[in-house]
């Protein structure tokens, strides 16, 4: 019996596995949400609450002059002392806009430095402008800034983003808000294999099974924001993407079973008395 | 003298200090960023910083946004 319990002791999730590290920081939740598309501030509030993401990324627009002076603000319902906040590039199509709008939110978070760089190609697909993404990436990492970065699913770029310095690798899974799900699982498989970085699925995820999915593949988390918002009932869809990316994590922990064409019964042969 | 605040012209006096701006703009208790001719003006600097005509300044703060732009 002691021996028993000594096996399942070791077989269970241990602490180093059940949590994320990037740069050196610990996140008990592996799933990052946006704070985009959302109907009013509190309806993100109770999304992002029910998600139980730590790290959430905002946008950097330029201020109302003059027009809403009483408006709220998404500082109140993201409040940065329950948060990490992460000031992403989104809508971003030159290093220039990249690297202006991370030191723009460096200067509003007080000298705060994890960024989510993404520079885009072209609207019609959202892809990253690889090339742009890399001389920002330069830019932000001599600058000081750690580097959460947007890419393709192409291995080799993710090894290269690593050696340059990014904190963590985000590859999309399909484009942008298409909900299309993961498209190419096995470049996926094949980055995270390669990585000593935080790799996370960026991009693409439309539904509780596709985070599943992420995690099985042995990502590391899984940011998203449309499916979320954009659900008939976010804040529903916000607590199903935290169980499903707790239950992808705990499978691929666990060990799937190899894919086999035939049946092999679960119940015993022997002492069958028909 | 005029300047240009989040792309839109306007008249201010001369050498207006970049925390009168703020004042006028009703955003001094608003949580912001600022550049001034593409270089960030640290907080620090807002009551001794002088703005010059023709000086683009752009005030930013955080919005919602995720992986596609949240405006």
């Amino acid at each position: 019996m002691v021996a028993t319990q000594t096996t399942l002791k070791t077989r269970s999730v241990s602490q180093e596995d059940n949590v994320l590290v990037i740069d050196g920081v610990t996140y008990h939740s592996r799933l990052l949400v946006g704070t985009g598309k959302y109907r009013d501030l509190d309806e993100t509030r109770q999304a992002t609450e029910a998600s139980g993401a730590e790290i959430v990324t905002i946008a950097i627009r330029r201020s109302n002059i003059g027009q809403n002076p009483g408006e709220p603000n998404l500082l109140d319902a993201i409040p940065t002392d329950r948060y990490t906040l992460l000031p992403n590039t989104a809508g971003c199509y030159t290093v220039q806009d990249a690297v202006r709008t991370c030191r723009l939110a460096r200067e509003l978070l007080d000298g705060h430095q994890l960024v989510k760089l993404e520079v885009l190609g072209d609207e019609k697909t959202l892809y990253p402008d690889m090339v742009q993404t890399y001389q920002a990436a330069e830019i932000l990492i001599k600058d000081g800034f750690k580097v959460m970065v947007y890419t393709n699913d192409d291995p080799i770029a993710a090894i290269h983003l690593e050696e340059m310095g990014c904190v963590a690798v985000m590859p999309l899974a399909a484009p942008i808000g298409s909900g299309l799900g993961i498209r190419n699982p096995y470049n996926i498989r094949t980055i995270v294999e390669n990585a000593s970085v935080p790799i996370l699925v960026d991009a693409g995820v439309g539904t509780a099974s596709d985070a599943s999915i992420a995690m099985e593949l042995g990502c590391d988390g899984v940011l998203m924001n449309t499916a979320i918002a954009g659900a008939k009932v976010p804040v529903l869809m916000a607590s199903a993407m935290k169980k499903a990316v707790e239950a992808g994590r705990e499978a691929y922990l666990a060990g799937r079973i190899p894919r086999k064409r035939y049946a092999s019964a679960s119940s015993p042969v022997d002492g069958t008395f028909f | 003298m005029e300047i240009y605040v989040n792309g839109e012209p306007r008249q201010v006096e001369d050498s207006l200090h970049i925390s009168e701006l703020v004042d006028m703009l009703d955003l001094g208790n608003r949580r912001i960023a600022i550049e001034v001719n593409l270089e960030i003006v640290p907080r620090s600097s807002y009551t001794i910083y002088k703005l010059q005509g023709g000086d683009k300044v752009e005030i930013v703060h955080a919005i919602g946004g995720g992986s596609v732009d949240g405006g």
